[in-house]
């Protein structure tokens, strides 16, 4: 007996020192290593990919035509595209190639790679071609209406007259990156235009080239040192999937990865005071909000809408639960974009909320339910939000339930509150103007299932006006169409919304240089360094 | 030649046909209880509150894009149809496309299984080189220190969450001392040298004569296979424990040390060997349980397996990754199960 537990405690030990001699520690130099929540990737295909995570690798991977400037969204400015005119009747769009570029492949960069991009995305019509089709673009018609002149040259007819600024901006998103016609017709299947190839390779021009993705496990990046616009700063970028916070917490500190993406507040606060630990944070465009479902006898009386509003304490919510990751915004433009307000008049004002109701003839409250998804912090600010709307007496009763499911039912319009958020498709102010300020059918068997729809507002006046403003072709008249609007919203509509989301990545002290773009499109790896 | 006397060659033959009889209702009840966990599966993913056509094409679609969607996945046809639509598809070898990895479903399930497959062996071995010892020392010192260490183990295992444990073990044995590698299943140093052949990185490392690779692998698989292993080693040690006390209560034992038979034999050469058929079961089983994967394990140590595949895929009413998933879980515990039955025959010649 004692032979065979000293072999068995022999066995152990060497077990342990032979995980122990594994240990490899730091990530190697040249080389970027994230931990991230990156198991709702579905494609790499920039005609397809509509996901957060796949947009940001994408954003890493391929140029645009157009972008913006970070630090002030206005500015919109060439990246592959020298130069661009609108004709004077506001329907045609010119576009000058920049001369030079070379794809990955060694390809040249072409007019005829861009439109074949454009045609593309339109004729496989996935998830993010309404981005590129909303412009009056068909399967039948885009071969015609989108067309290079020459390599160099580009023209797109559009079907009406668009603010600029709202068709420029679309071109800035993912669905519009431009692809090596050449090498991905190469590996064309079945008439798929690539489309099965491209899921899983690049064919890019951009700081990246994909070398390997392997679903819900990681991707890794690898440097175009030919860059055209500077070589990346890095060799290499490794994104794992680590579900895990605290998983992913314990792998920064450890140093064996150099960025941890998905920190929660607590360990936010938590890596605070370790000296070898830094953070870096942009505004996104989601916002958090709550909606109230109009078919609710009680949640469509407009004192009740008021008061509701009245009732979350926005600050006490911000500072103890969302510290860091969200902050206070009630208008339906993110910060950041065009005519965007930063008005914030509701604040907890619990007698307030409770002279409303009486007026409502609702002075001793009433039953209602909130539908919330089962994962923080949607659970936490719904209890948060429970707790303020009994101190005026309405007894808020929680569903929790699946993304998905809770989704659902939202859709189908048979929620009474509903907790949520919004992220916008692209940069300009009609994504979430067309979704939170249009209803062009109220009825159940409405089609556009715009966040109005699905809270039964029945907006008539407020669509037109949302519809005007997208066709105004000056940009100051249009940001301030978007005022008005926001600030009518803010006091009239269905929506509470209380917050804007903050991204926070975590990382090592001697690597710098992720940028946290407004979109996840624009979270750029390129001047990661580590010192 | 009396009545009841086989006649010569009847007995082989009787023999041969319950054989051939024992291996037709093998094949049938394997059938039928793949068919029935298709059936099931599929019924419960399409009464789940969740539109299976939103899954595919986003909140953000088209009405176009969403009907066009709708039309392709059948679901405009009965549930009947779809089913059986589904099983001629899977009859003929193709398990179809997984929505949430734009790949088929047998590319995925090669790449997820191996991973399941390897922690669940590494925890199960664990638990059985561990917990059988520790049962069968418990039941031998009854009401011992080490009897109730024992129990108070084993209680533990039923009563610790996985998740908790796995990550009290990440921050204690990887991050305070260093003991293992953390999430994952290799460093980044030294991914892309073994090219997968059978998807278990320990082997294929191993087969590529890659030791550096293979110790790295090891690092990273020994806390989630110690973790799950732990849950095993509870639940083996309890049974044999038990099992123990009630061969150690039979009077052959009484009798054996009566005739002055050391106790060591008595254990190891009588009793043990008597508790081995009803042990293999427990393994078995045990086995069988790790094999579905264990989301929270995976979840905590980022490891690929296919526990996680199949519940993402079934909070995404992700239908084919789900019926694809259960039917490779499904054939893994109707071999585990056939194996156990045929170490049944090598342990006991009366079971043959």
């Amino acid at each position: 007996m004692k032979s065979w537990s000293a072999a068995f405690v022999g066995g152990l030990m060497a077990a342990t020192a032979l995980a122990s001699s594994g240990a490899l520690g730091a990530t190697p130099r040249d080389t970027v290593v994230m931990a991230k929540q990156i198991d709702d990737i579905i494609s790499l295909d920039p005609g397809e990919s509509f996901e957060f995570s796949g947009s940001e690798a994408v954003g890493n991977i391929y140029d645009k035509l157009l972008t913006f400037d970070l630090a002030n969204v206005s500015d919109i400015r060439g990246q592959l595209a020298e130069t661009w005119s609108v004709s004077d009747d506001g329907t045609t769009y010119s576009f000058k190639i920049r001369k030079g570029i070379k794809f990955h492949s060694g390809n040249p960069v072409t007019a005829k790679d861009a439109a074949w991009s454009f045609q593309r995305a339109v004729i496989m019509d996935k998830q993010p071609a309404f981005i590129l089709s909303q412009f009056g673009f068909t399967k039948d018609n885009v071969k015609e209406r989108i067309q290079a002149v020459d390599d160099d040259t580009l023209v797109i007819r559009t079907d009406k007259a668009y603010a600029p600024t709202f068709f420029f901006y679309c071109l800035t998103a993912s669905v519009a990156s431009v692809v090596d016609s050449k090498l991905a017709m190469q590996h064309e299947k079945n008439g798929d235009l690539a489309n099965e190839w491209l899921r899983t390779n690049s064919a890019a021009s951009g700081a990246y080239k994909l070398r390997r993705w392997e679903p819900k496990e990681s991707y890794t990046l690898e440097a175009n040192e030919a860059y055209w616009d500077g070589a990346p700063r890095n060799r290499r970028v490794v994104v794992r999937n680590v579900g895990e916070a605290a998983s992913q917490r314990l792998l920064l500190e450890k140093g064996d990865v150099d960025f941890a993406r998905n920190l929660e507040k607590d360990q936010i606060v938590g890596i605070s005071g370790n000296k070898d630990l830094k953070t870096t944070q942009g505004v996104k465009g989601s916002l958090f909000y709550i909606s109230l479902n109009q078919k609710n006898e009680q949640l469509r009386k407009p004192e009740v809408i008021e008061a509701i509003k009245y009732l979350i304490d926005y600050k006490g919510i911000e500072e103890n639960l969302l510290k860091g990751r969200y902050q206070v915004h009630q208008a339906f433009l993110p910060k950041g974009f065009m005519g965007a307000s930063e008005a914030a008049p509701y604040k907890l004002d619990i007698a307030r909320a409770k002279d409303l109701l009486a007026k409502a003839g609702l002075g001793n409250g009433f039953q209602v339910t909130m539908d919330v998804r089962n994962i923080s912090p949607y659970t936490d600010v719904a209890q948060a939000i429970q707790g303020s709307f009994a101190q005026a007496g309405i007894r808020l009763e929680l569903i929790p339930g699946d993304g998905k499911q809770t989704l659902t039912k939202y859709r189908a319009r048979n929620h009474d509150i509903y907790i949520g958020e919004w992220g916008p498709d692209y940069q300009d102010p009609h994504t979430n103007a067309q979704t939170f300020a249009m209803n062009p059918d109220n009825s159940d068997e409405g089609k556009t299932k715009t966040l109005a729809w699905r809270n039964a507002w029945d907006i008539p006046e407020m669509t037109k006006a949302t519809e005007a403003a997208v066709v105004e072709r000056d940009a100051g008249k249009r940001a301030q169409i978007y005022k008005d609007l926001q600030a009518q919203h803010q006091k009239v509509s269905p929506f509470a919304i209380m917050f804007q989301q903050i991204e926070v990545a975590a990382h090592r002290a001697n690597v710098d240089g992720l940028v946290i773009g407004p979109s996840f499109d624009n979270n750029y790896y390129k001047n990661i360094v580590k010192k | 030649m009396s009545i009841g006397q086989s006649l010569p060659g009847t007995g082989a033959l009787a023999s041969a046909l319950g054989g051939f009889r024992r291996a037709y209702g093998l094949v049938g009840s394997v059938i039928l209880t793949l068919l029935g966990l298709l059936v099931i599966t599929f019924v419960i993913a399409r009464v789940v509150p969740i539109d299976p056509v939103l899954a595919v094409v986003g909140d953000r679609a088209t009405p176009e894009l969403y009907e066009r969607t709708r039309l392709e996945l059948g679901l405009d046809r009965p549930l009947y149809v779809q089913f059986y639509l589904y099983l001629r598809q899977v009859l003929s070898g193709d398990l179809g496309n997984s929505v949430l990895t734009s790949r088929p479903v047998i590319e995925d399930v090669a790449r997820f299984f191996p991973a399941t497959l390897e922690l669940a062996t590494a925890a199960t071995l664990l638990g059985v080189v561990v917990g059988v010892p520790m049962g069968v020392l418990a039941a031998v010192r009854r009401g011992s220190w080490l009897d109730h260490l024992v129990r108070v183990v084993g209680l533990a295992g039923y009563s610790i969450p996985v998740f908790w444990l796995g990550l009290v073990g990440l921050l204690l044995f990887y991050a305070e001392l260093g003991w293992v590698e953390g999430p994952g299943r290799l460093s980044v140093g030294y991914e892309d040298i073994v090219d997968p052949v059978t998807g278990v990185i320990l082997l294929d490392a191993a087969l590529a004569g890659e030791w550096d690779v293979f110790r790295d692998a090891f690092a990273h698989l020994i806390l989630p296979a110690s973790v799950l292993g732990y849950f095993s080693l509870a639940y083996i040690s309890r049974m044999t424990r038990s099992f123990m006390l009630d061969q150690l209560s039979q009077e052959y034992v009484t009798t054996a040390r009566v005739k002055g038979v050391s106790e060591a034999r008595i254990i190891w050469r009588h009793a043990f060997r008597n508790i081995t058929v009803p042990l293999v079961t427990v393994i078995a089983l045990s086995y069988a349980h790790l094999l579905e994967g264990s989301v929270l394990t995976e979840t905590v140590f980022a490891w690929p397996g296919l526990g996680a595949y199949i519940t993402s895929s079934l909070l995404n009413v992700d239908m084919n990754a789900v019926l694809g998933g259960t039917l490779v879980v499904g054939l893994a515990f109707v071999g585990v199960n056939l194996l156990s039955d045929l170490l049944y025959r090598v342990l006991d010649p009366r079971a043959r």
